[in-house]
């Protein structure tokens, strides 16, 4: 029992209480339709028409579809907690570097090609470079002009995604070569975004563990004036958040683009900017900048997933879903708000009184 | 209820985690009275206030107020306002952004007749208000534009406004200089005049004899007693704080070098400015030697010292630190050459809230070490260890929030900060504000210590008492400039306020 208390108050178990939740939805549905109940977290084996053995089912859709959204909440959450506010360029950003890297590779003007004009890799690294200029861009309009994050990434809200339609020429690219696929498609036997996504993730994971990157960025989030008189560059810093958080919109605006191999810029990453600042809230962090847990925003991000695949499963129709994936949303922040957490625990306070009593 | 009576509180208990905090108190306020609230860091005035105030959650006793039928319980401070208990806390807990009129009238804003916020009216009102007080303040002026002096003055002007039957002051007067204070002092006078109880929590043991009644004594969270002022001089009062008899403060100063003339020099400061703040000025600090900044509130004494370690950008002049000319940008520059700054305000520029006691104490560490070589776990934990113990921080654990702590421990928690970095040069800013006697004497006695290992130090400190005994010679300071130096023959109380006022008493 007390190890369940102490499970409890942990800050990543609603985080994982919701996964869970979300799961359990799939286990009663498959046994309300007479599936078998674990049908969710299924995996089975299917041979491509290529030839491959690939893996798939629900659980892998989920860990594949989420790759994007995952990426992207390492960056947030750091932006987040440095400076107590969202970049919202995010979506817009991946969608320039992919339209960047489909136009390198194509060349200026061509739609459809099927050999590369410059090799993958210059191609791909443009994309993420441009990406972290603006990544920069976004840091030094909010760190050194103090310019609020909101209205500061607005600007490239709104003009990312019109310049990488413009280096597109206002049309969509077409890369058909298999090389170009392979950071959307299938690695071995499994979809190469989640590969991307887990290492993206561990690296970061490595980089918080061994060295005092989180301390700095925390420091700077809960007390900027305090953290610069203890030595700490507050604006250097949140340049850096802001700077990674553009790497991390390049990388998923790659896995993205080679996903459809297609620069199609007005669709790529759209709104998912708001899945990856949602992805940090339901990671139980505070927007408010300050302390950050990134296994939570990541389990958040997947949490989204899950709730878009279960919802896809139910046979929801696409245009209904976003009402569903509202609700369960709205569940899922109520049970992790304050007000309803402190309910929960004069609760069972109340229980262990009575417990006593007897 | 006793008519005469405006508050009584009866056996209040309250736990934190790992801390009784209150046990069993008792406290009661006649109509019409000043009553001090006394106690160490940590003895639980800040939080019976906050039980009172409906801060924090009480878990046993009970509360009665004038006027009121049965025990009440407040759900929070907007609550406790309307049954007539309002508050000044020891920070200053207004809206920086908002202007002056509209800090005073928030949430009780006079409206027009279609229901929107009467500009206008409120501005009349706060002006007269500031009138009656004897402020002179431009109420539309935003609150962040005047003196953390003068906000404090705000703040307890709105809360007198109030019509409260129950005024508490949670320290007010530890940013006020004595102008200010004695303006204090007759507001509270008039108050008391019409009927008003007011508690008057305060670590200025002079200020409880210059303008209080009673005294209340806490100590480890129980009540000691409750006393007139006449029955308890203040030698007996600071042993009823301490629970041991008073150690005599004025004998703490070594009779070491008082001829710092032949000793090298660490910091050799020439023509340093910031524009606004601090006019040019030249100061020599040799090594081992305590000198302290003296002058008015907003005399730049804070700001002198600022310039010196780069928290303001210096404008003009050359720094020397050790005999070699250096060159700060920014606070780091400034620690790597082996500087700490403990600053004044320890709410916005000391403490890491959300941060544990342990990250806190190691971040100026972590800072000079980088963001790429963490300091190993065990290490944090030792060193942690080493200063919880060194300074006797009163903390449940050292994983516990250092916003959870009170304040003259946060205070300790800083300072281990700095000595963690094992600086030459520390200045210390106030580091005895709002912290008890007790642990005053240990952090004088600290900077002697210090001094006596050769490390510089710049001590500012409202207090004169405390600045006589540490310091080896005066800055004196005046309207941003830097106006004289005492040495340690003409320093006295008197010697230092003749200076500190400057002007008439020569001629």
């Amino acid at each position: 029992m007390s190890k369940i208390k102490s499970l409890t108050k942990k800050q990543l178990f609603l985080p994982i209480f919701s996964m869970i939740l979300v799961m359990l939805v799939n286990v009663i549905y498959d046994i309300a339709c007479g599936n078998p109940p674990l049908s969710f977290f299924q995996i089975a084996t299917q041979t491509t028409t290529s030839g491959n053995t690939i893996l798939f089912g629900r659980l892998i859709d989920v860990l594949n579809r989420g790759s994007e959204v995952a990426i992207l909440a390492i960056g947030m959450t750091l932006v987040v907690s440095a400076s107590a506010g969202t970049d919202i360029s995010v979506g817009s950003v991946m969608s320039l570097s992919g339209g960047l890297c489909c136009m390198l590779l194509a060349g200026y003007g061509v739609t459809n090609v099927s050999e590369y004009k410059v090799p993958l890799i210059v191609g791909i690294l443009a994309g993420i470079a441009l990406a972290v200029v603006c990544g920069i861009f976004n840091g030094f309009l909010v760190a050194y002009l103090n310019i609020q994050p909101m209205v500061a990434t607005l600007i490239l809200w709104s003009a990312g995604r019109a310049i990488g339609l413009l280096l597109c020429n206002s049309a969509i690219v077409y890369v058909r070569v298999p090389s170009f696929q392979f950071l959307g498609s299938y690695c071995g036997f499994l979809p190469t975004p989640i590969l991307v996504a887990a290492l993206c993730i561990l690296i970061t994971a490595l980089v918080l563990k061994f060295t005092a990157v989180g301390t700095f960025v925390q420091a700077v989030g809960i007390n900027k004036k305090a953290a610069r008189i203890s030595g700490f560059n507050s604006s250097k810093i949140i340049l850096i958040c802001y700077a990674v958080c553009g790497l991390c919109a390049g990388i998923a605006g790659i896995v993205a683009t080679s996903r459809i191999y297609s620069a199609d810029t007005n669709n790529i990453g759209l709104n998912m900017e708001l899945d990856a600042i949602l992805a940090v809230a339901l990671g139980g962090n505070s927007l408010g900048g300050g302390k950050f847990n990134l296994a939570g925003s990541i389990i958040g991000a997947y949490t989204i997933q899950a709730i878009t695949t279960t919802l896809y499963a139910l046979k929801v129709s696409s245009a209904q879903a976003p009402v569903y994936k509202a609700i369960v949303v709205i569940l899922i922040v109520v049970i992790q708000s304050e007000p309803v957490k402190a309910y929960f625990k004069k609760l069972s306070a109340k229980k262990a009184a009575a417990k006593e009593a007897n | 209820m006793d008519s005469n009576i405006a508050l009584t509180m009866r056996g209040i208990c309250m736990t934190f985690p790992g801390v009784k905090a209150l046990d069993n108190v008792d406290f009661t306020l006649k109509k019409g009275e000043i009553r001090a609230l006394m106690g160490e860091n940590g003895a639980g005035k800040s939080t019976l206030i906050k039980c009172l105030t409906g801060v924090n959650k009480f878990e046993a006793g009970e509360i009665h107020v004038d006027g009121i039928e049965g025990p009440i319980i407040n759900k929070d401070t907007m609550d406790a306002q309307k049954k007539g208990i309002s508050t000044v806390y020891q920070e200053v807990n207004l809206c920086p952004n908002l202007s002056v009129a509209e800090n005073l009238y928030i949430g009780r804003e006079p409206l027009t007749k279609i229901g929107t916020v009467n500009r206008r009216k409120m501005n009349q009102m706060a002006a007269q208000l500031m009138k009656d007080l004897d402020l002179d303040i431009d109420v539309t002026q935003n609150l962040e534009e005047y003196s953390l002096a003068l906000q404090q003055m705000i703040a307890i002007a709105r809360a007198v406004d109030m019509e409260s039957k129950v005024l508490i002051l949670d320290e007010p007067t530890s940013s006020l200089d004595d102008n200010e204070v004695e303006k204090l002092f007759g507001m509270m006078r008039r108050l008391r005049d019409q009927g008003v109880g007011i508690i008057f929590v305060t670590h200025f043991l002079e200020q409880v004899y210059a303008v209080c009644d009673g005294i209340t004594v806490l100590r480890n969270g129980t009540l000691v007693g409750e006393y007139s002022v006449e029955e308890l001089p203040r030698v007996k009062l600071v042993a009823a704080m301490m629970g041991k008899d008073f150690d005599d403060l004025a004998s703490i100063k070594p009779e070491g070098i008082n001829d710092f003339s032949k000793v090298p020099l660490e910091i050799e400061a020439k023509g340093l400015s910031h524009p606004g703040t601090i006019k040019p000025f030249d100061l020599d600090i040799h090594k081992g030697e305590v000198v302290g900044l003296t002058g008015l509130l907003g005399s730049g004494r804070s700001e002198l010292a600022r310039v010196i370690y780069g928290a303001d950008k210096a404008h003009t002049g050359t720094l020397k630190v050790d005999g070699k000319e250096v060159k700060i940008k920014a606070p780091i520059d400034a620690m790597n050459l082996g500087m700490g700054l403990l600053p004044d305000d320890r709410k916005a520029e000391g403490i890491i809230g959300d941060m544990s006691v342990r990250e806190n104490i190691v971040l100026a560490m972590q800072a000079k070490q980088g963001m790429f070589k963490k300091i190993p776990m065990a290490k944090q934990i030792e060193i942690a260890d080493k200063f919880i113990d060194m300074l006797q921080i009163k903390t449940a654990s050292r994983e516990t929030l250092i916003k959870q702590l009170s304040g003259g421990n946060q205070q300790k928690v800083i300072l281990a900060r700095w000595l963690a970095t094992e600086p030459d040069f520390l200045i210390l800013d106030e580091p005895t504000r709002g912290i008890d006697i007790g642990t005053k004497t240990e952090i004088q006695k600290l900077v002697i210590k210090l001094a006596e290992e050769g490390k510089s130090v710049i001590f500012i400190s409202s207090e004169i008492e405390e600045m006589l005994r540490t310091c080896n010679r005066m800055a004196v300071l005046r309207d941003g400039m830097k106006v004289g130096e005492i040495g340690m023959e003409e320093m006295t109380q008197e010697g230092v306020m003749h200076a500190i006022a400057g002007g008439d008493h020569h001629e």
